[in-house]
């Protein structure tokens, strides 16, 4: 497969998606920069984690006007598979393209840790290998990761079985004491009503290295690959 | 003709406003007990040329609906005035 790793301003897990699609899952990865205005011919677009543009205004809202994104946009619109990590995800909530918001963390703090995440469907590209009773440790690393997203569209996104992720204790309780940010019923990920457009705040990517300790992420990009393949 | 915006951005107020309610024990910290309910929102002013002021509010909107607000957790007012020319 064939996967395009955009780089915006500001960007900073960039090159860890890019190590982890090429060296983990030994993929071709072409790495697109935010000015760009032809996606190369890649079968999926991740949009990685960072600060694009400063987070000025607001997480995401001033990536979602790259010269890049109108192409991404146009590519989802068509079908085309793209995956938001943590400030990607912020990105694709700004564009419309995702369901719902995120806002700063309840606590007002940047939480950087390993947090237990359980797979909500195994119905979408991301979840389709995880096994729905098991907890995955994952880090997370952000600020504003406080999903919100109003009764109406909550009930939409459940209706059509869009959540991917939840956070959870270790056992795989989903409870308030296990939701790191004060995320509407502690959602992590969701996905588009087309379940091509993929967007989650946690980084499976630092997750995927042997050498780092744990490889709970790469289950999800196993998950890809094989779904697609 | 130039105008300014005065635009106002601030979270719904269904929303919690954590940053809103730090600063609020804050207050309390400094003894001002009688005060309630802050919420923290941004304020933005910008310069348009349009030929008149219902053009400028048009523009104005536009901006806020685009870019400005992201009306799932914010909403806006605004406030468009004349620029003199010096």
């Amino acid at each position: 497969m064939k996967f395009g790793v955009v780089t915006f301003p500001g960007s900073n897990c960039d090159q860890d998606m890019v190590y982890t699609l090429r060296n983990i899952m030994e993929q071709e990865v072409v790495e697109l920069w935010h000015k760009d205005t032809d996606l190369q011919g890649v079968d999926f677009v991740v949009l990685p984690g960072g600060f694009s543009y400063g987070d000025y205004l607001r997480s995401g809202a001033i990536a979602q006007f790259s010269p890049i994104m109108e192409k991404v946009i146009e590519f989802a619109n068509n079908g085309g598979y793209v995956l938001g990590i943590c400030n990607g995800f912020q990105i694709l909530c700004e564009t419309g393209i995702l369901p719902g918001a995120l806002l700063h963390n309840e606590n007002q703090r940047f939480i950087c840790k390993n947090v237990y995440l359980k797979a909500s469907t195994s119905k979408s590209l991301v979840t389709a290998n995880a096994d729905l009773h098991k907890a995955y440790k994952i880090p997370i690393a952000h600020a504003e990761g406080r999903y919100f997203i109003d009764n109406e569209g909550l009930q939409k996104l459940k209706d059509n079985d869009q959540i991917l992720y939840q956070y959870c204790d270790k056992d795989g309780h989903i409870t308030p004491d296990a939701n790191p940010n004060g995320s509407v019923d502690n959602i992590a990920g969701v996905t588009n009503e087309k379940r091509n457009v993929f967007g989650m705040m946690p980084h499976p990517e630092r997750a995927a290295d042997e050498a780092l300790g744990n490889t709970e992420g790469k289950l999800m990009f196993d998950s890809i690959l094989e779904q697609v393949q | 003709m130039k105008f300014q915006a005065s635009i106002d951005v601030m979270p719904h107020k269904v929303i919690l406003d954590p940053q809103g309610k730090a600063v609020l024990s804050g207050l309390k910290n400094l003894g001002l007990n009688k005060m309630d309910n802050v919420r923290v929102g941004k304020h933005i002013t910008l310069e348009v040329e349009a030929d008149s002021k219902a053009e400028a509010e048009e523009k104005t909107t536009e901006a806020c609906e685009k870019l400005l607000a992201n009306k799932i957790m914010e909403y806006y007012e605004f406030e468009v005035t004349e620029l003199q020319e010096a």
